[in-house]
């Protein structure tokens, strides 16, 4: 199984595939479809400081080959979590990273204070770019002065390894990548969802309580992954690839075009055991290919 | 989750089909209660990304099979429709919260349907019946052609029937049918169009009748991941899939 380790600062994953926030709850809802363990680690659901009962119903519209959410991070807040959900999850053996938002950097700093003496929580990902939230969220996430800004807060009182994740709603994401990874971020991850709109003909009203929302699923991976190539190539942290992976191959494409590891996100919920699959399905394409340590498929896009 | 081998397929009016499934592997059906939903996989349409969640009809241990009434809404249902016997369907089942059952079979009760929003009471009826319960049916449509499975219902109580056109029953929506000014209920269970089963839940409320609905919310995964079929509960915003589908009206917002 050693072939498969990969590393992303001080953490070490089993395998490089992980499954994305919001998409995969704190594990538990899956436990029943699959052995967790198995996972190179498990990004749970979006974390803030205070409660969130996130947006109006309906917050979910599906797409040609995809969805969009506006969930708007619910969540029952860094305390609880602490308390409650952490103690039910540190027993899986796998990498568990917790994905911190915030609506301001005080509340970012803060939330991901709460987690260092975690000893099972080796890593929290920065959620700078969650398009469904009035203030904070995405808006750290679109320029580099505020990425940074909210980085340079974190990096300052979290010692573990921290990752930033990315929005795509940006006119150059290698710019933010940039900023973040000179305020000591240890790794980025990218894409979070596009902002996207889905209207009733019929009706003539929008499909979504919030009218806008996150675009994801297997219709945005040539995005996601043409911004992991760039990324790749801008900065010399990790970068974690995501955006619509639904097969091991789309796995492979990304870890081809310079990620390091992946998060499979949307795909959870069509398939739940499809992260499972992935990792075999890369497993055997390094058989296949010869290659002695999943590594060597990191940035190896021919051109 | 599972692949299930759709064993018959019957079309029962223009757009609704009942089909009757079991596990493809043999293996015999793991308990499941009324209420309950599978979410089916729909291969083969690109516009359709999601699985089709589906309430469970009934269940018939016997054969190992499950029954499953869907409606064409959409292409997702539409080629659920179109499976022809022997082809596969894979679903994640069973899910959600089920009926509640009272302890006093003395209890008065009332399953309220409207449309293809009847599909989960038959299998309700009939654990009702074999509970020590005499439950009624009232089940309501546009016209006599929208009731479903009529001579099933019968098999587990007494059927009243409600159209908008009076071409079956009597004419009007269900809460207006005589007998709900006949008869004294205790207990009421409704699923079917949103509308009618607020215009229940409302109907319950002020009569003092205890209900429970069972909500369509719009989901992604159905099982408690995605946060996406929200309800608005007295304790915050709650997933209908693992929450629900099936609430009490006094756990909802829609009357207070």
């Amino acid at each position: 199984m050693d072939r498969l380790k990969v590393t992303i600062g001080n953490l070490e994953l089993k395998n490089p595939v992980t499954t994305a926030s919001g998409t995969f709850g704190y594990g538990r809802e899956y436990a029943d479809f699959m052995d967790l363990n198995r996972l190179g680690g498990i990004f749970v659901k979006g974390t803030t400081l205070e409660p969130r009962e996130g947006n109006d119903y309906p917050r979910m519209a599906e797409t040609a080959s995809g969805m969009l959410n506006a969930v708007g991070l619910q969540n029952k807040g860094v305390d609880y979590f602490v308390t409650h959900i952490y103690p039910e999850i540190k027993h899986y053996d796998t990498a568990i990273i917790v994905n911190v938002s915030g609506s301001t950097i005080e509340d970012y700093a803060a939330c991901a204070a709460k987690l260092i003496d975690l000893e099972k929580i080796p890593a929290i990902e920065l959620n700078i770019s969650c398009p469904n939230v009035k203030e904070g969220g995405m808006a750290f996430g679109t320029s580099a002065a505020s990425a940074a800004r909210v980085t340079q807060a974190v990096r300052k009182v979290y010692p573990k390894t921290l990752i930033v994740k990315l929005s795509p709603n940006v006119t150059d994401i290698t710019e933010i990548a940039k900023a973040v990874e000179a305020e000591g971020a240890d790794a980025v991850s990218l894409v979070n969802t596009f902002l996207g709109m889905a209207i009733d003909a019929e009706s003539r009203k929008p499909l979504l309580s919030t009218i806008t929302g996150g675009l994801s699923g297997p219709c945005i991976k040539p995005i996601a992954l043409r911004m992991v190539w760039q990324v790749y190539h801008a900065v010399n942290i990790p970068v974690i690839g995501m955006g619509g992976i639904s097969t091991w191959k789309d796995a492979v494409e990304f870890m081809l075009a310079g990620a390091t590891a992946v998060q499979i996100g949307t795909y959870n919920f069509i398939d739940p055991t499809v992260s499972i699959q992935v990792v075999e399905g890369i497993e055997n394409y390094l058989s296949r290919h010869n290659l002695r340590t999943v590594s060597e498929l990191i940035g190896k896009l021919e051109i | 989750m599972l692949d299930f081998v759709v064993r018959s397929n019957e079309q029962l009016n223009s757009r609704n089909h009942l089909l009757k499934v079991s596990p493809s592997t043999g293996e015999k059906l793991p308990p499941m209660y009324p209420g309950q939903f599978v979410q089916i996989r729909v291969e083969d349409s690109p516009s359709t990304f999601l699985r089709r969640p589906i309430s469970i009809h009934f269940v018939d241990e016997k054969a190992n099979e499950m029954w499953l009434l869907v409606q064409k809404i959409g292409e997702g249902t539409q080629k659920i429709c179109a499976k022809k016997e022997g082809s596969l369907l894979n679903m994640i089942f069973p899910l959600g919260k089920s009926f509640s059952i009272p302890d006093d079979t003395e209890t008065k009760t009332v399953l309220i349907g409207g449309g293809v929003g009847t599909a989960p009471l038959l299998f309700l009826g009939r654990v009702l019946k074999e509970s020590g319960f005499s439950p009624d049916f009232l089940l309501g449509g546009r016209s006599g052609n929208d009731l479903l499975q009529l001579n099933e219902f019968e098999k587990y109580g007494t059927v009243y029937c409600t159209t908008e056109d009076g071409t079956k029953g009597e004419k009007g929506p269900v809460t207006h049918h005589s007998v709900l000014q006949k008869k004294k209920y205790d207990f009421i269970y409704t699923c079917g169009p949103q509308p009618m089963m607020m215009a229940v839940a409302r109907y319950a409320h002020e009569n003092g009748i205890a209900c429970e609905v069972s909500l369509e919310n719009l989901m992604a995964c159905g099982f408690g991941a995605c946060l996406c079929c929200t309800e608005k509960t007295k304790n915050g915003n709650v997933c209908t899939c693992t929450e629900g589908p099936v609430f009490n009206i006094k756990e909802l917002t829609w009357i207070d």
